[in-house]
């Protein structure tokens, strides 16, 4: 009787979950970056996206790391990240069908004005050799994300091992706003693509206490790319709506919108979607 | 230190103005705590009730199990959670990864060891005189059971304060399985780990006053049965 009375209302709540947990008709699941939520461009984006193609956009902003291994767990339909090497091995491994390129900006070093390692103008691998040289305090992600691998290759090519277990080496495991944040208050130097950093000077009114210190270079290119996961590895992913929302991010509406997207006069975002 | 005053302000604008995205936030948590409550009362008061109640070989072990499943951490959780629910997992043909039932089901395994514990700590405190009394009066199993849990209402309603009180404020368990996906499964707590991780620290106080706010309306509406 009280065991019964349990019983009929414990699977009384489970019909009810599996009710509640049953998804929308035209959903897209989609796991991307924090740099693309961040900045607001997907929250710019995604209602013009619903309006052409009826599709309801959700996703979840986590690092690359993991928005890759959401889509090896087939945990979601599209991804959105910018790590083209990992991207490629991803396919090579047959996690994913395809990748199209749909925008770029760079990734630059910012630290404060005053430039304790003098090391403003000079090419990104000197730079990274002379703050390491000076042991002064460099801010990485330490997350696994796109900007951290872009990062971590960055060390790599100004020679030299990881500094891992450096005391100057700061590793935050947080965003790209959160660690600009952590830079400010170290005083010290770190990686950040230009799209976050310009949201993050919009934040500072414009005057933000970490400048630009070093910049440009074929090495500090920052593409985003959307990736169709593979149908044998997920064949309950939605493949026709992720290349939808792949086609519509190629196409030319939403290239244009992307150009547009600007804080502070300056884009966040540059298209590339068409070119090569 | 000015954003907590500037948080203040927001807090109250956004309770003012309505704003959508925290209404949003606020329908998420509430409805994620509702089922997660109402799955842990249903099993934790009646498996509280045995484990105070009764006596039986194995009570201490059983019990010590429960109170050491009370420091779970709740990323922990998330995590086998999402163990359990990604579609590599076995439960992934329910679909139920980053939605809100996903969520409770996280929540419940976070409340449950507090509802079982405080319940049977409850039951431990009761008169022994009861349930001879009861009997005498000619009751049987299911009204000696529920005459008991009347008895001991006050205490489980704490035990249900307690466990709303962690279910509300987790982060945890709604980032992982959840996903904070804006308007879906972002909740008031993964809103304020958001705006704080983006640097917007008076957002993240505001949130965070919201939730009190609704914290105390809960509290407020208890309090007025417990008269």
């Amino acid at each position: 009787m009280m065991k019964k009375r349990f019983m009929t209302g414990l699977l009384a709540l489970v019909a009810a979950i599996a009710v509640a947990g049953s998804v929308h008709a035209k959903a897209l699941m989609m796991a991307t970056t924090t740099s693309t939520d961040n900045t607001g461009l997907l929250d710019y984006l995604a209602p013009e996206f619903t309006k052409d193609t009826g599709i309801e956009l959700k996703w979840t902003s986590v690092g690359t790391g993991k928005a890759l291994k959401l889509g090896m767990n087939c945990d979601v339909d599209v991804l959105l990240v910018h790590a083209p090497p990992a991207e490629k091995k991803y396919i090579k491994d047959g996690y994913a069908e395809s990748r199209k390129e749909i925008m770029f900006n760079d990734f630059v070093i910012v630290g404060p004005k005053a430039d304790p390692a003098g090391v403003k103008g000079m090419d990104v691998e000197k730079a990274l050799a002379t703050i390491r040289s000076g042991h002064k305090t460099f801010v990485s992600r330490g997350d696994n994300s796109g900007t951290n691998k872009k990062e971590k290759l960055l060390w790599k090519a100004a020679g030299g091992p990881l500094p891992e277990k450096e005391a100057w080496y700061v590793q935050t495991g947080q965003g790209m706003l959160s660690t600009l944040n952590i830079t400010a208050e170290r005083g010290g130097y770190t990686m950040t693509d230009r799209g976050t950093y310009i949201k993050y000077s919009h934040k500072n009114g414009g005057n933000p206490p970490l400048d630009v210190i070093v910049e440009g270079g074929v090495i500090l290119k920052n593409q985003y790319s959307v990736l169709i996961l593979n149908s044998g590895n997920c064949p309950k992913a939605k493949k026709d709506l992720a290349e939808a929302f792949s086609a519509w991010m190629a196409s030319d509406k939403a290239q244009e919108l992307i150009a547009k997207f600007r804080l502070l006069g300056k884009p966040l975002f540059i298209p590339n979607a068409n070119q090569g | 230190m000015d954003f907590i005053v500037d948080g203040f302000y927001r807090a109250l604008v956004l309770l003012i103005q309505g704003d959508p995205q925290t209404l949003s936030a606020v329908t998420t948590t509430l409805k994620a705590a509702f089922l997660s409550m109402g799955m842990s009362l249903v099993i934790g008061v009646p498996a509280g009730f045995c484990l105070g109640y009764y006596e039986f070989r194995g009570k201490k072990t059983a019990r010590t199990i429960v109170d050491t499943m009370l420091a779970l951490p709740t990323v922990f959780i998330g995590l086998l959670v999402y163990a359990f629910l990604s579609n590599r997992g076995p439960l992934g043909g329910l679909g139920l990864l980053f939605t809100i039932p996903a969520i409770s089901v996280g929540q419940t395994i976070l409340a449950l060891p507090v509802i079982t514990a405080l319940t049977a700590s409850t039951l431990d405190s009761l008169d022994k005189g009861l349930r001879l009394t009861l009997i005498s009066l000619g009751a049987d199993k299911r009204q000696l059971f529920l005459s008991t849990l009347w008895e001991v209402r006050y205490g489980i309603v704490a035990a249900a304060m307690t466990a709303m009180g962690r279910v509300m404020t987790e982060v945890g368990i709604s980032m992982m399985v959840g996903g904070n996906i804006k308007w879906h499964t972002r909740t008031i707590t993964t809103a304020i780990a958001l705006e704080t991780g983006k640097g917007m620290f008076a957002e993240g106080i505001a949130l965070g006053l919201v939730l009190l706010a609704i914290a105390l309306v809960v509290n407020v509406s208890v309090s007025v049965f417990r008269r």
